[in-house]
């Protein structure tokens, strides 16, 4: 995608108060829209179109949409589809789809919480706490844009936008028990990253005194805490 | 309490996830909270989850830069 100028909506018969009602509701998650899109699509150019033409579609189907309760997750799944779409434009034939269909179902899951636990790191009164501590958000942006499409997005759609299993599946057209073992699939390879990530960085040497340094960002790269 | 079943640790860990996600009907809940508040190698674990998952839940959310929110801006005003 590139930076395309916003179609005009289609002619609506929706009163002041559904406008009133679209304009805040979409003004109150445009940071999370903006977020989503940005790990989805993992570049703001293209995550600003995503999120502008979600908006565009939104509004030409509010009409369709009988339970305003539902609104968070109706958006949500029209922004993963018109995302998902233009996936299916560029690369008709995804090749995680079908790596995903060779299957790793019999891989071990892997538990960041059990390496952390390793008596080598019992130097740290609670290393768990501590790697969560100091952990950066960009070190868990970097690990989900890692994950192949095929995880990332029921990821994202699940930890990022807490959406149910139900939901998700009715996105991505699957059934609910596909989303559980992505899901399944898709955080044992986060945290295979977190943890090697975290390695890389230096937590096996990181100084136990040192309580400022964080072991996962020790790169020599300045980051910023969020 | 009585008529909530025991798991042990393999169960609940097997579970875990969809414990965190809310995603277990209400009996099975009921059989991971219990094993939670007896099990504290369980209960850490699933502290941990729940922390990480919701330090990923921030990742969504993204400030948008003020050019595009004047975008979008643009746009609701054309509805």
């Amino acid at each position: 995608m590139s930076v395309l100028a916003d179609k005009d909506p289609k002619p609506s018969t929706m009163t002041d108060a559904d406008r009133a009602f679209f304009e805040q509701e979409i003004t109150g998650l445009l940071d999370r829209l903006y977020g989503t899109a940005l790990r989805l699509s993992k570049n703001r150019a293209d995550a600003e179109d995503l999120v502008a033409e979600t908006v565009t579609k939104a509004w030409a189907n509010f009409g369709s949409l009988h339970d305003r309760q539902c609104f968070r997750g109706w958006l949500f799944r029209i922004l993963t589809n018109t995302f998902l779409s233009e996936c299916r434009k560029t690369a008709p034939l995804s090749i995680e789809a079908l790596a995903e269909a060779q299957g790793e179902d019999e891989e071990p899951a892997f538990s960041l919480f059990d390496r952390l636990h390793q008596p080598f790191l019992l130097w740290w009164g609670n290393p768990e706490q501590e790697f969560l501590n100091k952990v950066l958000q960009q070190d868990l942006q970097k690990a989900v844009d890692a994950l192949p499409k095929v995880f990332r997005v029921p990821v994202i759609l699940s930890d990022l936008q807490g959406l149910s299993y139900q939901e998700i599946a009715e996105t991505l057209g699957v059934p609910v028990g596909t989303v559980r073992s992505r899901l399944n699939r898709g955080r044992s390879q986060l945290q295979k990253a977190l943890w090697q990530h975290a390695q890389e960085a230096g937590l096996k040497h990181a100084p136990a005194t040192d309580k400022e340094s964080s072991p996962i960002s020790q790169t020599g790269e300045h980051h910023e805490r969020h | 309490m009585s008529d909530i079943k025991e798991i042990g640790c393999e169960e609940a860990l097997r579970h875990l996830f969809e414990y965190l996600d809310r995603e277990l009907d209400g009996a099975r809940h009921a059989e991971m909270e219990q094993h939670l508040h007896t099990c504290r190698a369980c209960y850490s674990r699933a502290e941990f989850e729940r922390h990480l998952k919701g330090k990923l839940g921030a990742v969504g959310k993204e400030p948008a830069p003020p050019e595009f929110e004047l975008r979008i801006k643009n746009l609701l005003r054309r509805f």
